[in-house]
């Protein structure tokens, strides 16, 4: 009972601080928002067992991809003086788009309600420790680890991850440097 | 005890709510803010299913990981080229960056 | 069990009050939140209460720096008071908001920064078995905290409306982000030598500390951890002389003072977890597990005290850096970083992780560690060796320049020497 109150309150913080970042017109605001909802999902995380991702999205999101943006926000930020609308010339046919998007996929989770399990899976735990400790539980952390540098699993992806971050590091700093005088 | 499918209904509200922002803000960097959210929604739905289906093998959790790194480069290289352009243009707006057009 | 007051005691010098607690109540539902409640409240409340000590001590001891006597009027002959009414006067003190000011991320920034502060000390254990809570990836929480609390100084920059809080955290910011990487990769060689993230692993692995196995990670993490904090040499965040105060520059009164506690707190917490994870945190020769002959735990008395004690060492060891040393030009900062720190820390974790593979399974203790330091050494000599070649490069290109024509022929006899 408790649970289920606390993940409506997440869940509502995250879906209301979702809708700040799309409709507000203080662009800095959208992205405060964006990090409140980033740290909504992080809750949810934490409710899922999963505290090492819950943690990589505080560190990743709010540490690095919300600074990222409060920094483009405010290299731009002659755009945020501008007292006209956020949005583009079609709101309306967004919102449509949005919408029955919502609703197909509602309807489906809704014709499928039957197979989803009511209760979580025994078996796994936990990225926050659980008090009785217990050796025949598989810790979640120390698998997924393993798996990314094992060649039976996800060596491959991982290797190919760092390749594109160091691409995308290599790119961006290309992309953004100043080409000519008059541009620095 | 929470059932799967709230967390996959929560999922579904948040991507839909990020696919609006990408598809009626006007502001490139507003819209890189709605993929993030959609990219969030997809993530839920990951960590979940891994939770209540196979929390014995870290698949869920991997490619959870995987996703955030995505996200990590498209940000950075998003902003890099949403700079870029605003140094050529003057303009983040979306509508207004169509030279290709016609 | 009922309650008897001298049992009580007795859990208090034991440090096991919360079991005795528990052992009194029963389990009853009401139990365990109540006494996660009481434990939050009096980890918050000492985060919060230490900061007044501090504020002391760094004067105190700043002041004999410079040959000054320091607080000596309120509360007796050493200004023991003295940081309480500094705390008074900050209370009473207007609130002032600038106009223009994002009221939002104006008045967000200051509760959010200590809140983060004081959400660290959960995952620090004071003595064995006295610790808010042994996450198993207790170091990576740590971590990923400070990472949020980037965001409050960049807040608090923003919504002053104000140019110089924004050029302070955009410094602030951009140090932050930058010395976060070699504080990670620092601490990720003792996190492989320990082979967990928990903080109370960590300690317990440390039978011989990890500053003589790894004294070059201390190094880089002690030094990357000064620039996490925005403590000279590295305070250009808040350098007054070039802006002014950086990003607080528009807060007065209470505000103004919880930055003031975020920072302290934050360079206490830096101390304790350099305590931690180098310096073997409660452990204190084996005297942390001593049990009296009458069945009575005094280790854990004596193993909070050493915490304690290492803590407010290394504390000194903060104020002492800031009495000495002068402060960094911006750019020879973002150099040291990136061209000097994270390339060290990344050959280092190669070398260390190598050579923690090569050792054979069984060894002692002291001979890992004798390997592991000697690694460490060859390390640091070698990136001694080239910094010295660099600079001695650059030096030899400036003379040259200054001299002219002439020096030509020396310049290139040298280089030719340089390279056999």
């Amino acid at each position: 009972m408790i649970e289920q109150i606390i993940f409506i309150v997440i869940s509502l913080f995250t879906l209301m601080m979702g809708w700040v970042v799309v409709s507000n017109n203080n662009l800095f605001h959208a992205a405060l928002a964006l990090m409140a909802s980033f740290l909504g999902v992080a809750g949810l995380y934490v409710m899922l067992d999963a505290g090492f991702l819950a943690m990589a999205q505080l560190l990743v999101y709010i540490g690095a991809i919300s600074i990222l943006i409060i920094f483009a926000i405010m290299l731009t930020r002659r755009m945020m003086r501008t007292d006209e609308s956020p949005f583009n010339s079609q709101p309306g046919l967004a919102g449509l788009t949005a919408v029955s998007v919502f609703a197909v996929i509602g309807f489906i989770l809704w014709q499928m309600r039957q197979f989803w399990p009511v209760e979580p899976m025994e078996g796994v735990s936990l990225a926050f420790k659980t008090p009785v400790p217990d050796s025949m539980i598989l810790d979640s952390v120390a698998a997924m680890g393993r798996a990314f540098v094992s060649p039976d699993a996800f060596v491959l992806p991982f290797e190919i991850a760092s390749v594109l971050l160091l691409a995308a590091l290599i790119g961006s700093i290309w992309v953004a440097w100043p080409k000519t005088e008059d541009e620095a | 005890m929470i059932p799967l499918s709230w967390y996959l209904f929560v999922a579904a509200a948040l991507f839909s709510i990020g696919l609006y922002g990408v598809l009626a803000r006007r502001n490139a960097v507003a819209i890189l803010m709605g993929v993030e959210l959609m990219l969030n929604a997809v993530n839920i739905n990951l960590v979940a299913f891994w939770r209540y289906r196979a929390p014995d093998q870290p698949v869920g959790l991997a490619w959870a990981v995987f996703v955030l790194t995505v996200a990590a480069a498209e940000a950075a290289v998003g902003l890099a080229l949403i700079i870029s352009i605003y140094r050529h243009r003057d303009s983040v707006v979306a509508e207004e960056l169509d030279s290709l057009k016609n | 069990m009922s309650f008897s007051f001298l049992e009580f005691l007795k859990s208090l010098v034991e440090l096991t009050t919360g079991t005795y607690l528990r052992q009194v109540w029963g389990d009853a539902p009401w139990v365990d939140p109540t006494l996660d409640v009481i434990g939050a409240l009096l980890v918050a409340t000492f985060g919060l209460l230490i900061v007044l000590v501090l504020i002391w001590l760094e004067r105190k001891v700043i002041a004999r720096f410079q040959d000054r006597i320091g607080p000596n009027r309120v509360g007796g002959k050493y200004g023991l008071l003295q940081p309480v009414a500094d705390a008074l006067k900050l209370l009473t003190k207007e609130i002032i908001t600038p106009a223009g000011a994002d009221l939002w991320a104006y008045n967000l920034a200051p509760f959010l920064i200590v809140v983060t502060v004081l959400m660290m000390w959960a995952v620090m254990p004071f003595a064995p078995g006295m610790i808010g809570v042994d996450l198993n990836i207790g170091l990576f929480y740590v971590l990923a905290i400070s990472s949020v609390s980037v965001v409050t100084i960049l807040l608090a920059g923003w919504g002053s409306n104000n140019k110089y809080a924004l050029l302070g955290a955009f410094r602030a910011v951009a140090q932050m982000v930058s010395y976060e990487v070699p504080m990670i990769l620092s601490l990720l060689i003792p996190i492989l030598l320990a082979r967990s993230m928990s903080t109370v692993d960590i300690v317990e692995a440390q039978a011989v500390p990890f500053i003589i196995v790894v004294p070059l990670s201390a190094l880089i993490f002690f030094i990357s951890s000064l620039a996490e904090m925005g403590r000279t040499p590295f305070d250009l965040l808040e350098a007054e002389s070039e802006i002014v105060a950086g990003f607080h520059i528009e807060y007065s009164g209470m505000k103004f003072a919880m930055f003031m506690l975020a920072e302290y707190a934050s360079a206490l917490f830096m101390s304790g977890l350099f305590v931690i994870v180098f310096l073997g945190g409660y452990r204190f020769f084996g005297l942390e597990t001593y049990v009296t002959s009458g069945g009575f735990a005094l280790g854990n008395l004596i193993g909070l005290v050493a915490f304690f004690i290492k803590m407010f060492v290394m504390f000194s060891v903060l104020v002492w850096i800031r009495g000495t040393l002068p402060r960094f030009r911006i750019d020879q900062m973002m150099d040291f970083n990136w061209k000097f720190l994270v390339p060290l820390s990344l050959a280092l974790i190669l070398v260390v992780a190598l050579v923690d593979k090569a050792l054979p399974v069984g060894v002692s203790a002291w001979t890992q560690a004798g390997v592991h330091l000697v690694s460490n050494v060859l390390v640091g000599a070698v990136a001694l060796e080239i910094l010295r070649w660099r600079g001695r490069k650059q030096r030899e290109a400036q003379e040259g320049r200054q001299e002219g024509l002439e020096s030509v022929g020396v310049e290139a006899t040298v280089a030719e020497a340089v390279a056999h």
